[in-house]
């Protein structure tokens, strides 16, 4: 009984969102951009392993930057929280502004199946969209560079895939919470996007502004507090879930990256220069996923509880 | 009509913050009836509505429908219960169909099931021909069709309408007023309309209650009501006769104490305690006036109306 309205309405949202002129748009941006980027790295990728050496020439595609054109993964980190936001931002308010809402509370339902059902049905037009274009992605790369992937890169990449289900998902959390508090859709949008700008433009200029407050840097300054420095920045930066995202995907795509805080040079003396194995790396970024799990988790654990308790006169 | 208890609220209260939005309601509803919850806007009808489907919890108070606590059992009471809000609200880009079959998903109904009611319903609210159309085309005498075609698709035992009438035109309203009153005389389904449109609604509803700013002042058939809400206050005749005279004043004056008569024209108004109008008129027979007009006023509708309807808040 639970379990079948909880479908129906998962149902129903799925059938939504597949068939909204906002999804086409979103998923014809990201493709557009997704191609492009991989295109381009495609291109640029001979260039770059005859510098660099020639593991992981697949991953490459993924992080490689071209010439005009920024690579695939901060692509995704810039735009994959458009996706979330555009797919939540009206769920709960738009609703209530249809009323539709009321209609629908009063089916023998459970009034959680509706959030729920909503949020379930986001993530999976997420995964869907994460996935596919991944895959089309990637088989595109196999036939610009004749190098098909190895089973390692396979299991990183799908790693990658769903480290960005999971940030794109918190994203979606974080729209449907402003679609909870706000009884506009037009301002929930709003709070969105700010939402958005803030966390992936800004906190990174305030991170560096307020560590460099908290810790001056002159010429004179000790390696103590050029670290410490380093490290607030570091840490007040990663309260924005682009740079978990981004620090996350990097470690997972590129096996050469051994550590992802500032180390000083000593520290580095008597390291024999190779590439973690896959277990290695996710140990590196354990932290990472765990946090953008509990992001997601305290995202929609705040909007169930408020939706719950919500009158449902407007 | 056997008397079976329906809807029943015990000392129903529901506080915002420091607004009492409805004071402590008791209110029985039998079966089979069409009952008016009528009050001017802001009087708290909604709000009792959203108790009685356990959508808002009471403040105090209990309320039950079919023997159901409405907070307590409120997937029961969803069962049983239709409910067509106030502005009604469809998914604009689906069709009628599709909207009433996401209904009948919600209530567990087989698939056969939802498309023989889906036809049968979409047949009785006159809206077959235009059942695949997307509901955004539709006008808003069809919205609210459509809407009692939804609260039907469970077939509940009770139907609960909030201002059904709203924004309709003369023949929608008369359409809709037809519907409604067929669920319960056709249907035997207890039906709960709430409105401020008075005029409307009496015409089908079996009893009314007067509810007022969270109070309910009077409850009963329409026309015992105005003697509720007015009881012991002066009533007022409108008395338009030939010819007027000094005579007819006094002789108005004999029939009994404390009738005060003010006189304008051929108009008189006679403002008394006690209903005088079988012996003002044997009276003025005997004497030969030729009586052209007589209404009583201070008991009826319109004095509900005007009293508590209009403008006052």
């Amino acid at each position: 009984m639970n379990w079948n309205s909880l479908l129906v309405l998962y149902k129903k949202e799925l059938a939504d969102h597949l068939r909204s002129k906002r999804f086409v748009i979103v998923l014809l941006l990201i493709t557009i951009t997704g191609l492009a980027s991989i295109y381009s790295a495609a291109v640029g990728i001979r260039e770059a392993v005859s510098q660099e050496g020639n593991t992981f020439v697949f991953l490459r595609l993924f992080t490689a930057a071209g010439n005009s054109i920024p690579s695939f993964i901060s692509f995704v980190a810039l735009l994959g929280p458009l996706v979330g936001l555009a797919l939540g931002f009206d769920s709960i308010n738009g609703e209530f502004n249809k009323g539709t809402m009321s209609r629908l509370l009063s089916q023998p339902i459970h009034r959680d199946n509706v959030i729920n059902g909503k949020f379930l049905a986001g993530v999976s037009v997420i995964a869907i969209m994460v996935l596919s274009l991944g895959i089309a992605v990637g088989a595109i790369g196999i036939i610009m560079i004749g190098i098909p992937p190895t089973m390692e890169e396979i299991l990183r990449l799908l790693t990658f895939f769903i480290v960005t289900i999971l940030y794109i998902s918190l994203w979606l959390a974080l729209s449907h919470l402003f679609s909870l508090l706000f009884k506009q859709s037009a301002t929930s949008a709003l709070a969105c996007i700010a939402a958005w700008l803030f966390l992936t433009i800004f906190v990174g200029l305030l991170a560096g502004v307020i560590s460099n407050a908290i810790y001056p840097l002159d010429n004179a300054s000790t390696l103590d507090v050029q670290l410490k420095n380093s490290n607030l920045e570091l840490m007040l930066n990663r309260i924005s879930p682009s740079t978990l995202f981004s620090e996350a995907t990097i470690c997972l795509l590129n096996p050469g990256v051994r550590t992802i805080s500032t180390i000083t040079l000593d520290r580095l003396i008597g390291a024999i220069p190779g590439v973690l194995p896959f277990s290695q790396s996710l140990l590196l970024i354990w932290p990472h996923l765990v946090s953008l799990v509990a992001l997601n988790m305290i995202c929609f654990a705040v909007s169930y509880i408020y939706f719950m308790r919500q009158e449902v006169r407007a | 009509m056997n008397k079976n208890v329906m809807i029943k609220t015990e000392n129903l209260t529901k506080n915002y913050d420091d607004v009492t939005a409805v004071n402590s309601l008791n209110l029985e509803i039998f079966e089979g009836e069409i009952f008016g919850l009528l009050g001017p806007n802001g009087a708290g009808k909604t709000t009792t509505i959203l108790m009685l489907l356990g959508l808002t919890e009471p403040s105090e108070g209990v309320a039950t429908i079919n023997g159901y606590n409405t907070t307590k059992e409120s997937i029961h009471i969803k069962k049983m219960v239709g409910y067509l809000p106030d502005h009604v609200g469809f998914y604009e880009d689906m069709t009628a169909r599709e909207n009433l079959r996401f209904t009948g998903r919600l209530n567990n109904l087989s698939d056969n099931e939802i498309e023989t009611r889906i036809d049968t319903l979409l047949e009785r609210v006159k809206l077959s021909d235009v059942s695949d159309r997307k509901v955004g085309t539709y006008s808003k005498g069809m919205r609210q069709r459509l809407g009692i075609a939804d609260t039907l698709m469970k077939d509940p035992k009770v139907i609960i309408l909030d201002e059904p009438t709203i924004g309709l035109d003369p023949a929608g309203i008369n359409e809709m007023l037809d519907l409604i009153a067929d669920l319960a005389r056709k249907d035997r389904r207890t039906v709960l309309i709430s409105s401020h449109q008075l005029y409307q609604i009496q015409k089908i509803c079996d009893r009314v209650g007067i509810f007022v700013k969270g109070k309910l002042l009077a409850v009963g058939p329409i026309d015992t009501l105005g003697e509720k809400v007015f009881e012991g206050q002066p009533l007022t005749l409108e008395l338009n006769v030939e010819p007027v005279d000094e005579r007819l004043i006094s002789l108005i004056q004999s029939i009994g104490e404390e009738i005060k008569v003010t006189s304008d024209q051929n108009q008189l108004s006679i403002e008394s305690i006690d209903d005088i109008r079988k012996p003002l008129l044997r009276i003025l027979s005997e004497h030969n006036y030729k009586v052209l007009f007589l209404k009583q006023r201070g008991r009826d509708l319109d004095d509900i109306y005007s009293r508590y309807f209009t403008g006052e808040e």
